[in-house]
């Protein structure tokens, strides 16, 4: 559905932030995208959905490919009226406006007014907390109905393809698991394809079938979900288990760090 | 207090009034443009100047009938907005707002400069036909262009209520004023909303070129009303179109009153003060203004 093919991005010109990034995302799936702070899943989310040139960055090789259309290069509003959309990390909703006002500015591409119509009631069949929330503006929501808010705001254009940055930023544990079982339900019932950054590894290789992991600029281990999950180094140092299985304790830590084995 | 000095301030308040909701035609403009682009445009007043320049110019042709010269002035201040958000705004765009204040300025400098060259510097009259007999109402009395002003402005602010809270188009506007970036992920077009909000701009400015030259005539100083801007949207809250009403209100009515009461004591002058000192007290007590919009902070 969404193929990025070896793809670099460069800031102002000079700063290389992505050395070579390759990312399949099959139909109807989640695809996760791991890594620490400053890897630059970000940076290949805002690639894909254009808003990277707001940025003065710029996709410098490589091509993105959503279906059989290239969308390297586009203008991001033309990438969301193709079916790509992007959930931005931190919610990011449109403060001023109300709750209601945030999903009819989210159904923009539609031409169609009944269109949007409609949508809101689906987001509001998804998210019914919103539903209540309808008039209130959304920038004093809590965080978890922000959250929602951003996702069903996105729901909106009708898309094929949700980027969703980081969802579980900030939100309690319970509130987390709500949404990402609202996001399986979602990718089940309305044939989503998701690519989901997270930092929360354990939880993302839960509901991912297949995975990405990333470090400074480049992809260096893929593989499906299981895969990873079982896979030593993953296990150490983002799932915080040992060899064995075990939670890790800090009792046990060497004074050393053990060498990653993908850097050798 | 006795019949005489009520009946005095009553025709003070009311005249203030309907002046203040002219100035708020005028602020209408510039709140538009800060409220989608987050530009200061300081040459509102040179807009307004420019449109009854426009006006004045086509109706000074023989046998022009009034209504070409409104639809001309409105027609060209729209494509006036488009252009300047084309041609000297969008390379601006990612720069510090500090650059596109300093354009405005520059453009403000320009036009008054350059209109002389093209209209002439006599004043123009701007006669609409609706007479000069002031409309009575007991003791008040208001000249019919106050009137006209009045309707005018309400017009307009209702209008743009309508648009912003009920239309798609006008959330859009709202969201990309909220969020450039997200708007833009969303969908929306920022540049063409830009362009469309300067273009709006041109068109209250028009009405305001209009209701405004035919009340003083026109020539260059008309510009100068644009100056009443900023106390009416400091006061008001620079993103609150409700607010530019209140504010313009508010200022009509002070100036009126310092006029009517404080002025002859001082021996006049007090008005095209006063809306300034106003300006900076709210600035010291309210900063936003009394409508705009607050930051929501999370802790």
């Amino acid at each position: 559905m969404l193929t990025i093919n070896n793809i670099e991005v460069v800031y102002d010109k000079v700063i290389l932030v992505l050395k070579g990034v390759s990312i399949d995302v099959r139909e109807g799936t989640i695809t996760t995208l791991l890594g620490a702070n400053g890897a630059g899943k970000t940076t290949t989310l805002k690639a894909i959905s254009g808003v990277l040139r707001s940025e003065r960055g710029e996709v410098t090789k490589g091509a993105i490919q959503l279906g059989d259309r290239r969308i390297d290069g586009m203008a991001a509003h033309d990438v969301t009226r193709l079916g790509l959309v992007q959930v931005f990390e931190g919610r990011r909703v449109f403060e001023q406006l109300t709750c209601e006002e945030n999903l009819v500015a989210g159904g923009h591409v539609q031409r169609d007014g009944a269109l949007v119509k409609q949508g809101i009631e689906l987001v509001y069949s998804y998210f019914p907390r919103l539903k209540e929330r309808r008039h209130q503006q959304s920038g004093y929501l809590s965080g978890g109905e922000q959250q929602m808010l951003a996702i069903g705001r996105a729901l909106m254009s009708n898309p094929k393809v949700v980027l969703l940055d980081e969802p579980s930023l900030g939100l309690a544990p319970m509130l987390v698991e709500e949404i990402f079982g609202i996001v399986q339900r979602l990718v089940k019932r309305e044939k989503l394809s998701v690519l989901l950054v997270e930092q929360n590894a354990t939880l993302a290789l839960e509901i991912a079938e297949h995975g990405y992991v990333m470090e400074n600029g480049r992809i260096v281990l893929e593989g499906t979900a299981a895969q990873l999950r079982e896979n030593s180094d993953i296990k150490e140092f983002y799932l915080g288990l040992n060899e064995g299985g075990a939670r890790k304790s800090y009792r046990d830590t060497k004074h050393y760090k053990r060498r990653k084995r993908w850097l050798s | 207090m006795s019949g005489e000095d009520f009946d005095f301030l009553l025709a003070l308040l009311l005249n203030g009034a309907s002046i203040g909701m002219m100035y708020a035609l005028i602020a209408l403009g510039f709140v538009l443009v800060y409220k989608a682009t987050d530009a200061i445009n300081f040459a509102q007043g040179e807009f307004v100047m420019m449109a009854g320049l426009i006006a004045a110019a086509i109706l000074g042709i023989e046998g022009a009938p009034l209504i070409a010269a409104i639809v001309a002035a409105v027609a060209i201040m729209i494509g006036f907005g488009f252009a300047l958000e084309r041609v000297v705004l969008r390379p601006l765009l990612g720069r510090p707002v500090v650059a596109v204040i300093m354009a405005t300025i520059g453009l403000a400098a320009v036009l008054r400069g350059l209109t002389p060259v093209v209209f002439g510097g006599e004043t123009r009259a701007l006669p609409l036909p609706i007479g000069d007999e002031p409309i009575t109402l007991g003791p008040m009395s208001l000249a019919p262009i106050q009137v006209l002003g009045m309707v005018v402005t309400l017009a307009f602010f209702l209008g743009f209520n309508w648009f912003f809270k009920k239309s798609r188009m006008g959330v859009a506007m709202r969201a990309v004023a909220d969020n450039q970036q997200v708007a833009q992920a969303m969908g929306i077009n920022v540049q063409r909303y830009f362009a469309l909000a300067w273009a709006m701009a041109g068109i209250v400015s028009a009405a305001g070129g209009i209701v405004w030259g035919s009340m003083l005539g026109v020539d260059v100083h008309l510009a100068l009303v644009g100056l009443k801007v900023f106390p009416v949207v400091i006061l008001g809250g620079l993103d609150s179109i409700g607010g530019a009403l209140v504010g313009g209100l508010i200022i009509g009515i002070v100036e009126s009153l310092v006029a009517g009461y404080v002025d002859p004591y001082v021996g006049g002058g007090t008005k095209d003060f006063v809306p300034y000192v106003l300006m900076i007290l709210v600035l010291m007590v309210k900063p936003y203004g009394i409508f705009g919009k607050r930051r929501i902070e999370r802790v």
